[in-house]
């Protein structure tokens, strides 16, 4: 006869609070927090830990995660980060951004961040809106697409492209680390938690600026289920937003993790 | 330690550095982009951070940053950028981090000029950026106070968790005065309590200036007055000169203050009882003693290098018990010291009332000037 | 014998938000229509007992709302 034990297969991270979040059922920034905190929690890092919260729909994100955190203002979280990561060389210090303040007002901080090789992880959610303020057009809004200050489907003639943020920051010298993933299902959600691991390889390598943007959905300002949402996100912005890696320090390569 | 010639914005620089600044944050912009080149030029090799940022806006949030870190922290800027740098500034106001600014001002609106100016009152004084907060103002008027003002604007800093500012003009940047500057601090060891550093062995601490509850907010307003309130009882700075026996008050800061005391001097030799009261922090304002001289003299000048600013904080003050007068030059103009002296000669001849707005007078005699001047 | 697993649902995190019955590769996982979370959400149960502890449900989960167990058999000690 064989006995048999329990084991715990997964549980909710340490590094996270016991706080109920604001999010909407099914918005998958909860689960870019949980691999972060996950990530955390598996390198140990918590307790050196500084994140550093945007504006937007994560503008609370520092009630979730247990570590040090501060709320910057609406797009300057890579400045702050900066600010902070050059008085305390030793301490890990991450971003967490969505599009409109990463890729639109934040666009200067960001880019110059990367360019100086800032040794920080950013964390940036792309889920095509601006969720926060009631689904207005973002910068990786994509043609054609309907929101709040594009109800006719946004133009492209009148209101420009998508920005492909992971692209641009590759060819910045200063960055080590630039992938782009997806949340819409287990296994990309799998392939995202390496890539977040592997940014915070990068810092704790410092290996320079490093930035994982995840592909995200947004089912109460899209206006669709959630289930549809992750199709949203497989058909839709995937074929906008190809996944894949678009710089990987060298010193990263054949890292286990 | 013996007194050497300085220039205003090294002096400035290195006084910021003896006093243990950890990290200096900037851009270039005239008349204070000597401040940026002296810090890149020190502070990488005493391993504190400086960092060139793209922008003052950027610049000032890495500021926050190493504030919110519980770093002395500071920036120097001139006006458009101190515009740029207010999104910021009310953001360290906010989450109430200890944080220092300088501003050489220059003439203004808009792209202006760079000749000094004291335009940015109204902006550094009242606020400037968004929501009820309360800067701390320091108004140095020579190298030498200025090199002072410096360390004290850190300890106000940290002392009151507050943004302080210390404002100068072109002309103190540029200048070439013999000051001494203090021995080199230490820089202290000790983390504030509620700095961010990484949560090991305590509870995570967060900073934000998010209060989304009306009613967390109006009690955090309200800390940030009781705590601004305490400021003014405790903190106020001014200088006077020859104010014992003084009939007719000049009030100046700055530049402006400090060629007002030379016109005061001459004046004295032609028999005229001038003084002048020159507040050191514009901000909590020397209200208490300026109460007590409205009892003492006859007629007020208020001499700006702007259109009248300080001059309603004074009328407030002054509540019409002494007649206000004013003489401003603006646009990056200075007045010299003939042009204040034959204010003060034209004021302590005047027995007229008062004026609801002084500017009213001034308007006309500054045009006559103007004209006089081509 | 096929793994065996088994999951526990924290009502207080769940918003219902269905991802993990997507997911779910064995269909053990409905939502719970006789119950309300806290928040007023119909929470996630389990309908069958051949869940196999695979974790992919809590992969998923936005909330960390799932804790995922596995049966693992005991080697005996030889006497």
């Amino acid at each position: 006869m064989v006995s048999t034990t329990a084991e715990v297969v997964y549980q909710r991270p340490e590094s996270f609070t016991d706080v109920h979040t604001h999010y909407c059922p099914g918005c998958t920034h909860g689960i870019a927090h949980r691999l972060i905190a996950e990530v955390i929690d598996e390198m140990g890092l918590r307790e050196k830990t500084i994140g550093v919260a945007p504006v937007g729909c994560s503008v609370f994100a520092y009630k979730y995660f247990k570590m040090d955190f501060v709320e910057a203002p609406h797009g300057r979280a890579p400045a702050m980060a900066t600010g902070i990561k050059r008085v305390l060389p030793e301490n890990t210090v991450f971003t967490y951004q969505g599009d409109g303040d990463l890729a639109s007002i934040g666009m200067a901080e960001i880019m110059h961040a990367a360019a100086r090789g800032e040794n920080i992880t950013v964390i940036f959610i792309n889920n095509a809106i601006y969720g926060m303020t009631g689904g207005q057009m973002a910068p990786t809004t994509l043609p054609g697409m309907k929101t709040t200050s594009s109800p006719f489907g946004r133009d492209v003639e009148l209101t420009g492209h998508p920005i492909r943020m992971a692209e641009i920051l590759a060819i910045m010298d200063g960055s080590g680390y630039i992938v782009r993933r997806s949340l819409h299902n287990a296994a990309n959600i799998r392939k995202s938690k390496k890539a977040i691991r592997l940014a915070f390889e990068a810092q704790e390598r410092g290996l320079g600026f490093s930035m994982v943007e995840l592909l995200s959905s947004c089912p109460t300002n899209w206006k669709i289920s959630v289930r549809d949402s992750m199709e949203f996100i497989a058909d839709k912005m995937i074929p906008v937003f190809p996944l894949g890696d678009y710089k990987v320090s060298p010193s990263l390569e054949g890292l286990k993790v | 330690m013996a007194k050497e010639l300085l220039k205003g914005n090294h002096a400035f620089a290195e006084a910021a550095i003896r006093a243990g600044v950890e990290a200096f944050y900037g851009y270039p912009i005239t008349p204070s982009s000597e401040f940026l080149e002296y810090m890149s030029s020190r502070l990488p090799s005493l391993g504190r951070a400086f960092v060139q940022a793209e922008s003052e806006v950027s610049a000032i949030n890495m500021v926050y940053g190493a504030a919110c870190a519980g770093k002395r922290a500071m920036t120097a800027s001139s006006s458009p950028g101190i515009s740029l740098m207010m999104e910021g500034i009310s953001y360290i106001a906010g989450t109430e981090v200890p944080a220092v600014v300088v501003n050489v001002m220059r003439g203004g609106p808009g792209l202006g000029n760079i000749a000094p100016s004291q335009g940015d009152y109204y902006q550094m004084i009242k606020g400037g950026g968004h929501g009820d907060y309360f800067p701390i103002v320091l108004a140095p008027a020579r190298v030498q106070e200025a090199i002072d003002s410096i360390e004290l604007a850190f300890d106000l800093a940290e002392k009151y968790r507050s943004i302080v500012h210390v404002i100068v003009d072109g002309n103190m940047g540029q200048m070439m005065e013999p000051a001494e500057l203090p021995p080199m601090k230490e820089i202290s060891k000790e983390v504030p309590d509620w700095a961010v550093t990484g949560a090991k062995g305590r509870e995570p601490n967060t900073l934000t200036s998010i209060y989304l509850a009306p009613e967390d907010e109006e009690v955090t307003n309200l800390r940030l007055l009781k705590r601004w309130k305490e400021i003014e009882k405790n903190e106020v700075l001014y200088q006077e000169y020859q104010l014992d026996d003084a009939e007719i008050l000049v009030i100046g800061f700055g530049t402006a203050g400090r060629v007002a005391s030379s016109a005061i001097r001459e004046a004295r030799e032609e028999g005229i009882k001038a003084g002048l009261l020159r507040p050191i922090t514009l901000a909590p304002f020397p209200q208490e003693r300026l109460i007590e001289l409205t009892k003492q003299v006859r007629r007020i000048l208020v001499v700006e290098m702007n259109s009248g600013m300080m001059l309603d904080d004074v009328m407030k003050i002054v509540k019409g018990q002494v007649p206000v007068e004013f003489y401003g030059r603006m646009g990056g103009m200075t007045p010299l010291p003939d042009e204040i002296l034959d204010e003060i000669k034209r004021v302590a001849a005047n027995k007229g009332p008062g004026s609801d707005d002084p500017r009213d007078e001034w308007i006309p005699r500054l045009e006559g000037r103007i004209l006089g001047e081509k | 014998m096929p793994v065996s697993g088994w999951i526990v649902v924290d009502d207080f995190y769940c918003k219902g938000c269905e991802l993990c019955i997507e997911a779910c590769p064995e269909d053990v996982l409905e939502l719970d229509m006789d119950r309300l979370t806290p928040k007023g959400y119909h929470p996630v149960k389990m309908i069958e007992e051949t869940c196999t502890g695979c974790g992919i449900c809590a992969i998923v989960c936005p909330d960390a709302a799932i804790t995922v167990y596995r049966e693992k058999p005991v080697k005996q000690a030889r006497r």
